[in-house]
């Protein structure tokens, strides 16, 4: 192999740009946060002649950081319950049953994991607004609940389907019920699965914007993320706060990311999910 | 064995396929969200193919499919390859491409509003200083589409790599090798190994890519809003203009039905191929 040497000389190059212009813009950011407005008006590349922490406590003072990042967690938290708790049975009798009706509800799962949030949004938003649901956590989870359980239900059912089914004949021999051979024999081993779910149900929610945006509009109840944009626009002057604001709602997710980053990937991948 | 599914059909069907089904019956009404529906019958659809937006819009999703289709899954296949031949820091590598997946939209928009777009505080604005004379192109009708597309490309391409990376390395390393004794170059191990080798998920994720393309909603709401002048506009940012700040739910949900169908078309290629893949999995 004549030309190694050279193609991993090429393929290192290619892939030093690639990281460079991953990292460019998180990097700017992390670094104009420690800025005042003048130094970053004058040159966005240059580093701060003093650290300004203070960017930290007024975005955290000025946007009420605090309760819209609580916000967010309980968003968050309440949609992975409900996902694991109706996902996981869900996915197990789908893995399990054979005949018409469950492939019939295998393929609408399917199609709705691809249907676009408008073809229900506006019919959902006023029903919602009839029955006062609007500014409400727990329904926004709701909807959170039905929009992720479909890539949970297909990802927890390879989980059933690599468990083998002589585990649960010999439960049900012993006289076990259907309930208890799922919630004994199958649940347990369907944890790591849960993990990943829980792990993607929560960055998704943490993110998700159009639903969030539509459907909490008062200081009570939005999360960071729509806090974040109601305080922010294209036009923006204080860049350094806001930049702050940035990291501190970006923080959580990438810590969680970098200590289990092999469940990230094998999460996002498997489901091929784009938000 | 209902039982089981049933909490989980319950909440998909009240949230979604009801919505849904009204959204296509209030395509033939006239209707604010507030006061009595009144029947249109196609009026709705009369009206949107009436207005030039629409069109714009129409041939903004296109543009957008085809940019996705092309640019950020080259740029994927070429970074996956390199991975492939110089594996050493993988998993880092892996991490940093992947990282920007996982910020938020809202959060990733306003950063390159500011960071880079921005003819103030921006990459372009210290490239101005420089003597480069490129202007914001955020503010220019023809450019913003492109603009907030390389945005998105810049957080999705990284993802695509990472997918494309676990897809050849089920391709036998053997085969890989002896296509290089061979003197097989960059292009034709491409050709011939390395896309046959990952076809199915290349496919899988040329479908998603068409049928997202068509629902490309957050990253133009955020960054442009569409604008300037209607430039970025796409079906879903015209349906959510209707619906939100024209009040005007029978138009909102004409466009939305339109959209769907694009999608619709691509959705039935995915689950046979999805029923496929089933098939040589199980």
């Amino acid at each position: 192999m004549i030309d190694t040497l050279r193609s991993r000389v090429v393929a290192l190059a290619l892939i030093g740009v690639a990281c460079f212009a991953s990292l460019l813009p998180v990097a700017l950011a992390v670094l104009n946060a420690f800025k005042t407005t003048a130094e970053i008006n004058l040159n966005p590349l240059g580093l701060p002649a003093r650290m300004q922490w203070q960017n930290f406590a007024s975005a955290w003072r000025n946007a009420s950081l605090g309760p819209s990042l609580l916000h967010s967690a309980e968003v968050a938290g309440l949609t992975i319950v409900l996902v694991c708790l109706t996902a996981a049975p869900c996915a197990y009798v789908l893995a399990r049953q054979q005949g018409k009706g469950w492939r019939f509800l295998n393929f609408y799962f399917m199609a709705t994991i691809t249907v676009p949030v408008q073809l229900y949004l506006f019919p959902l938003y006023f029903l919602f607004a009839k029955l006062g649901w609007v500014n409400s956590i727990p329904a926004v989870a709701l909807i959170y609940t039905a929009m992720f359980s479909p890539f949970a239900i297909f990802l927890l059912r390879t989980y059933v389907l690599a468990i083998p089914q002589a585990l649960e004949e010999a439960a049900l021999v012993d006289g076990a019920t259907a309930w208890q051979s799922f919630r004994y024999v199958i649940l347990p081993m369907m944890r790591p699965g849960l993990l990943t779910v829980a792990i993607i149900v929560g960055l998704n929610a943490w993110n998700e914007f159009v639903i969030a945006v539509t459907f909490l509009q008062t200081d009570n109840n939005v999360t960071a993320i729509v806090k974040f944009y109601n305080l922010t626009g294209q036009y923006s002057t204080d860049w350094g706060e806001m930049l702050a604001a940035a990291v501190i709602i970006v923080l959580p997710v990438v810590v969680v990311f970098v200590a289990l980053q092999r469940r990230f990937i094998e999460g996002m991948t498997a489901g091929a999910v784009k938000s | 064995m209902w039982l089981f599914a049933l909490p989980a059909i319950l909440i998909n069907v009240f949230i979604i396929l009801i919505p849904a089904l009204l959204t296509f019956a209030a395509a033939f009404v006239v209707w604010d969200g507030v006061g009595i529906p009144a029947w249109a019958g196609l009026a709705n659809f009369q009206r949107m193919f009436d207005d030039p937006v629409f069109w714009s819009a129409l041939t903004n999703n296109f543009t957008w499919t085809l940019i996705f289709l092309t640019v950020p899954v080259i740029m994927a296949l070429i970074m996956a390859a390199a991975l492939l031949v110089a594996p050493a820091g993988r998993l880092v590598v892996q991490c940093i491409i992947f990282l920007p997946r996982i910020l938020a939209v809202a959060v990733i928009g306003r950063i390159f509003q500011g960071m880079i777009f921005s003819p103030v505080t921006g990459i372009i604005a210290w490239l101005n200083e420089r003597g480069f004379a490129i202007s914001d192109p955020l503010a220019d009708p023809d450019r913003s589409l492109f603009a907030v597309a390389g945005v998105d490309i810049w957080h999705w391409w990284g993802f695509l790599a990472v997918v494309f990376l676990a897809a050849m390395r089920q391709i036998s390393v053997d085969q890989i090798e002896a296509a290089r004794l061979d003197g097989a170059g960059f292009f034709t191990l491409m050709r011939y190994v390395l896309l046959p080798g990952i076809r199915p998920t290349l496919s899988l994720m040329l479908i998603l890519t068409v049928i997202w393309s068509f629902q490309v909603f957050e990253f133009i709401y955020i960054v442009t809003r569409g604008g300037p002048a209607y430039g970025s506009e796409v079906l879903a940012t015209l349906a959510y203009r209707h619906a939100f700040f024209e009040g005007d739910i029978g138009q909102a949900a004409a466009v939305s039905c339109v959209m769907s169908l694009f999608g619709l078309c691509a959705t039935a290629v995915y689950i046979r191929l999805q029923i496929r893949e089933g098939a040589r999995s199980s």
